[in-house]
């Protein structure tokens, strides 16, 4: 894959952008959620979702830049976030989306 | 991608590698000399020597002095965390904070005398080993570059598997000399594949370490940000003690590292005071870890006022917490004695080898036709290369060198050291611009092996107590570090002859499709 067409460079830089926005998105919130659904003591499940949040998002990443096309994995990245962004509502409150602490 | 899932890897794995392969570089380097943290801050404190180590019994009374210094140097210092002398490190080392944006202090005492020892003010092991992971920004900025580099090499790792199809047949490969292209892709190879289990390893170990700060969310949600809770939960720390605002006499510590060398059988690195002349004052001592893995130090903590025992942490930790700390364990590698040490330090500089290689090949697989010039990304990419593989090993060195020949008495000795380490650099990365790429390779790499070979004598000359002018006597341990000097310069001259006598890749040799190309090379082959 030469990029040499301003087109494949875009869709290149897309993939860049999604991997790494889209794949941080799902970890952090698969993290979130993981935190406070897991059925352990909340010590062990933060620490047990943040341990595995590094090897999704690296999943993610490789994921974006084996599809076929960038629009298929746009597709699967965003439809994961809203899939774990809602999850992550109905099971800890809107307050956390909403950013969180205190 | 186009051209299916293994050419998409193979894409990825380029690519990845390259943009982040000059901050890896150092980055591996310079843990790597970690795991000789220790050893190396002794060596570059030579007046150490002299100074006798404590006994065990010993520890109250220097405890007491370490604390008598401090109420006289930083009385109104938020926390005081002193450093009890151990037999690598024969001083008390003493460090205090003030709260947040103002200074931090630091000293070291003879702890026979309780008085600032004699040493030579230098940051040692310790620039490089928080280089590895700050990279000498501030902390924040250098932990995300560093997390973000991380990261995208375990991202290169993952798809460079993808990539090789062949990874066991490759394993016995190293086409040495066929063609010089294929040959380093052969280094690249065996540097990466054998020491894979350590990279994949020492990779994500290495983001775990630092994973709360670049991962928040679980105690985001879990403990509301409340990240002190978290650690006491999860059994990394004892229960923090808020201060309660009602002014106490702090009573002697003496009698509690009396009390915490009885409870707990392991050595007792050090005690750490917080909310000083306040009724909720803590003294918490702190050992080291007992034999294993796991990153996991038992803790007693003390009420600061009445010299009670508050609380006594030492192992039970539940399995997530156990797998987290063991994960920062193996990072570590506390635990490894002399020949695993060697092992993780051998591991590392393959790491380093095949982070160098891959950068070498991705340039040698863009080289023009004989006459053509090269492209200007090419140059640059050139230009990096040799910056950080040449720049980096002689700016270490220079720091070494600097320690020996800076005058002792030196106002800012060590930021003049760190100084040093950084003109090295900047000059090692410069004048190979000057000169032809390939005649700048050779010459660097002979720099290198030079500077290697100054540090050696000047640590002879420098050193009164270095034992090869004491018939034998003295500290082994130079005769290690200057052993393990003379290696590197064997090893960077070796390289230097390899590439003085290397013909350069011709463009008239047949070539075959590489095991290992990205999609773009292959169009152009």
């Amino acid at each position: 894959m030469a990029a040499s067409r301003p087109i494949e460079r875009a869709a290149i830089l897309g993939r860049v952008v999604l991997a790494a926005g889209g794949g941080y998105a799902v970890a952090a919130l698969s993290t979130a959620l993981l935190s406070v659904t897991l059925p352990m003591p909340r010590s062990e499940a933060v620490t047990t979702a943040t341990l595995l949040s590094f090897a999704i998002l690296a999943g993610v990443v490789v994921l974006v830049f084996a599809l076929a096309t960038l629009r298929r994995a746009a597709a699967l990245v965003l439809g994961a976030i809203l899939v774990l962004g809602a999850g992550l509502w109905l099971a800890a409150g809107p307050f956390v989306l909403a950013g969180g602490a205190s | 991608m186009k051209g299916g899932f293994r050419q998409s890897m193979a894409w990825l794995h380029t690519w990845s590698g390259l943009v982040v392969g000059w901050v890896l570089f150092a980055i591996f380097v310079t843990g790597t000399a970690s795991y000789y943290r220790a050893d190396i801050t002794r060596w570059m404190r030579p007046e150490l020597t002299q100074v006798q180590s404590a006994a065990a019994a010993d520890l109250p009374a220097v405890a007491e002095r370490a604390v008598a210094y401090l109420e006289a140097k930083a009385p109104d210092a938020s926390s005081w965390f002193i450093g009890l002398p151990q037999p690598d490190r024969p001083l008390l080392d003493l460090f205090w904070r003030h709260g947040p944006g103002r200074p931090s202090g630091h000293a070291l005492l003879d702890p026979h005398t309780g008085t600032e020892a004699p040493v030579r003010e230098t940051t040692g092991g310790d620039f490089l080993y928080r280089f590895h992971f700050e990279l000498h920004m501030p902390p924040l900025w250098g932990r995300w570059i560093v997390g973000i580099c991380a990261m995208t090499l375990l991202v290169a790792l993952i798809s460079g598997i993808v990539t090789h199809k062949r990874i066991f047949s490759d394993f016995f490969t190293f086409r040495r000399d066929k063609a010089p292209r294929r040959s380093f892709l052969d280094a690249h190879n065996v540097t990466g594949v054998l020491a894979l289990p350590f990279h994949l390893m020492i990779t994500y170990t290495g983001i775990v370490t630092l994973s709360l700060m670049y991962m928040p969310w679980g105690v985001t949600t879990a403990y509301q940000g409340d990240s002190l809770t978290f650690f006491a939960e999860s059994g990394q720390i004892t229960a923090p003690r808020l201060p309660a605002d009602r002014p106490a006499a702090t009573a002697p510590v003496g009698p509690m590292v009396a009390q915490a060398l009885a409870t707990v059988p392991e050595t007792l690195e050090g005690l750490s005071i917080v909310n000083r002349n306040d009724a909720h004052a803590t003294v918490v001592a702190v050992f080291e870890e007992p034999h294993g893995l796991s990153h996991e130090h038992p803790q007693v903590a003390f009420d600061g006022v009445t010299g009670a025992v508050l609380e006594v942490r030492s192992g039970g930790l539940k399995l997530a917490a156990k797998t987290f700390t063991t994960m920062v364990g193996l990072h570590e590698a506390h635990f490894a004695g002399p020949a695993l040490r060697l092992l993780f330090f051998l591991c590392g500089v393959m790491g380093s080898a095949m982070v160098a290689t891959g950068l070498v090949l991705w340039s040698l697989a863009r080289l023009p036709k004989a006459e053509a010039e090269a492209p200007l990304g090419l140059r640059l990419v050139q230009a990096l290369n040799i910056g950080s593989i040449i720049g980096l090993p002689a700016a270490v060195a220079v720091y070494f060198l600097a320690n020996r020949l800076l005058p002792p008495e030196l106002p800012g000795r060590s930021a003049w050291e760190i100084r040093a380490f950084f003109a090295a650099w900047i000059a090692a990365a410069l004048i190979p611009l000057a000169r032809p790429h390939r005649r700048a390779w050779s010459e660097g790499l002979v720099l290198v092996a030079g500077l290697c070979l100054a540090v050696v004598a000047a640590d002879i000359a420098m050193v009164e107590a270095h034992p090869l002018r004491r018939l034998g006597e003295g500290e082994a341990l130079f005769l290690w570090f200057d052993g393990a000097m003379l290696a590197l310069a064997a090893l960077f001259a070796f390289a230097a002859r390899r590439v003085a006598r290397y013909r350069g890749p011709s463009r008239s040799e047949p070539r075959r499709a590489p095991v290992f190309a990205a999609p773009g090379e292959r169009a152009r082959a």
